[in-house]
């Protein structure tokens, strides 16, 4: 089996790539790259995404082909595809980072930024917060409710049909964590820095 | 409910570990890697670095001590010392860290601030201040804490957030070393000035001091090195004891 990591030449992927190659073991074959024909006979695709929604969306852009392979990949082939942080948020419509910005329109929505009640909660909101699983996911298997992950993010993803959300987190709202949606998964917070725990949920999306 | 983060820091000069935990059964008790690998197993929140080599050509190895470090830790890594440009915090970020610490480059030229949160996200441009009691102000100070800017504190905390720090790592040079806790007056009145998180720093001499930077330094995160050293509290001991306090953490 062949895991992907996309390397789209926007923001820090290391940590990312250190997770799913400790995972992976020998077992795995991870393969970072931007490479069209090698992400198109992936198994899986992960897409990391760190700095703001535009600057995600644009560096995507940036490379030729990638917008148009990665649906292929995700929207008519339907393999299993994990988005992280912006990696996720890049599945909604729309993005109000920085300006107003199309995603790639994979689970209708938009992303805003998250209210901070005129400065009672401090943002970014970073740390270590429980997640709430209000559903089923194959990500989350052997996952306890309330387990402990790792955030950073001042934007937040609002999906349009709720049933996508798999769980949510408790800042200064109700704040989306997780989707699933068919071949689809994603998670606002990063499994990769989120310890064993974190490992686990790598784990999981790996054994699809 | 977001928990409250306790970082321990190692200091690291020449790719060695200076006053690291003193295990009996550690079989290098200099090397980074395995004393930041006892932390995050003992359930540290983050893991902080901070370089301290002084010589341009040992700078080198706080690179292979990051790349090392994070392909066995992970929970988030933060390195600090030396940090002067956009392209050294790529390379520290390419090498594993996920934020990187600026503190006299910050204050020098707050374009770097500006370029590096643009270019990498505010998420992992952390601005470390170092701070000194003058008069009825605190002062910035740079360069290790030797070489003072007349610069207030409190207007480059604000300053320094509308250029895209993420967050603030505030040491108080007069509480530094000293055992006696934070500077809390220091913590709360940055801490209510900015939206950023502010992360505590120097001082800490018992795990009461943790309770009071979070209590009444509204610290977001309390950043420790003496306390752990030599095995006095161990971060598990930390946790426990913030929890019985009533302090929300990630136990």
């Amino acid at each position: 089996m062949k895991v992907t990591i996309v390397d789209y030449k926007s923001g820090n992927i290391s940590s990312v790539i250190n997770s799913f190659e400790e995972v992976a073991k020998d077992k795995v074959n991870i393969e970072v790259t931007s490479d069209l024909n090698k992400i198109k006979s992936s198994d899986k695709v992960v897409l990391p995404g760190q700095g703001s929604f535009k600057s995600c969306v644009d560096a995507l852009n940036n490379i030729n082909g990638l917008v148009d392979i990665l649906n292929e990949f995700a929207t008519n082939n339907k393999k299993p595809l994990l988005g992280i942080c912006v990696g996720l948020q890049m599945f909604a419509d729309i993005g109000y980072e920085e300006t107003e910005t199309k995603g790639l329109g994979w689970i209708s929505g938009k992303v805003s930024k998250i209210d901070n009640q005129n400065g009672k909660y401090k943002l970014p909101h970073i740390g270590w917060n429980q997640i709430n699983i209000v559903k089923e996911s194959k990500i989350f298997k052997n996952i306890e409710n309330n387990s402990h992950m790792y955030f950073v993010h001042s934007y937040e993803f609002i999906p349009n049909d709720k049933s996508v959300i798999s769980a949510t987190t408790d800042y200064s709202t109700n704040i989306v964590c997780s989707v699933e949606k068919e071949n689809l998964f994603g998670t606002q917070f990063h499994p990769e820095k989120s310890d064993k725990i974190g490992l686990k949920i790598i784990e999981n999306f790996i054994n699809l | 409910m977001l928990k409250k983060r306790i970082i321990p820091c190692l200091d690291v000069k020449n790719g060695r570990v200076v006053k690291g935990i003193n295990f009996v059964d550690l079989k290098d008790a200099g090397d980074p890697v395995e004393q930041a690998k006892i932390y995050s197993d003992g359930g540290a929140d983050e893991i902080c670095f901070l370089d301290i080599t002084a010589s341009n050509e040992n700078r080198n190895t706080i690179y292979d001590v990051v790349k090392a470090t994070s392909k066995k830790c992970f929970v988030p890594l933060t390195v600090g010392g030396g940090v002067r440009s956009v392209e050294d915090i790529n390379k520290l970020l390419n090498c594993g860290a996920d934020k990187v610490s600026i503190n006299t480059a910050a204050v020098q030229n707050s374009d770097v601030v500006v370029e590096s949160s643009k270019k990498f996200g505010s998420q992992c441009i952390v601005v470390a201040i170092d701070a000194k009691k003058n008069g009825d102000m605190w002062e910035v100070f740079t360069h290790g804490g030797r070489n003072k800017t007349g610069i207030d504190v409190i207007e480059f905390a604000e300053k320094i957030e509308q250029s895209g720090a993420g967050e603030l790592l505030v040491t108080s040079m007069d509480r530094d070393g000293t055992q006696v806790g934070y500077d809390i007056d220091l913590m709360s009145k940055i801490s209510s000035k900015v939206n950023i998180p502010v992360i505590a720093s120097g001082g800490v001499g018992n795990l009461d001091h943790l309770v009071d930077g979070i209590k009444l330094g509204n610290a977001s995160a309390v950043l420790a090195a003496s306390i752990f050293h030599y095995g006095k509290h161990s971060v598990k001991e930390a946790k426990e004891y913030l929890d019985s306090k009533g302090i929300p953490v990630r136990i």
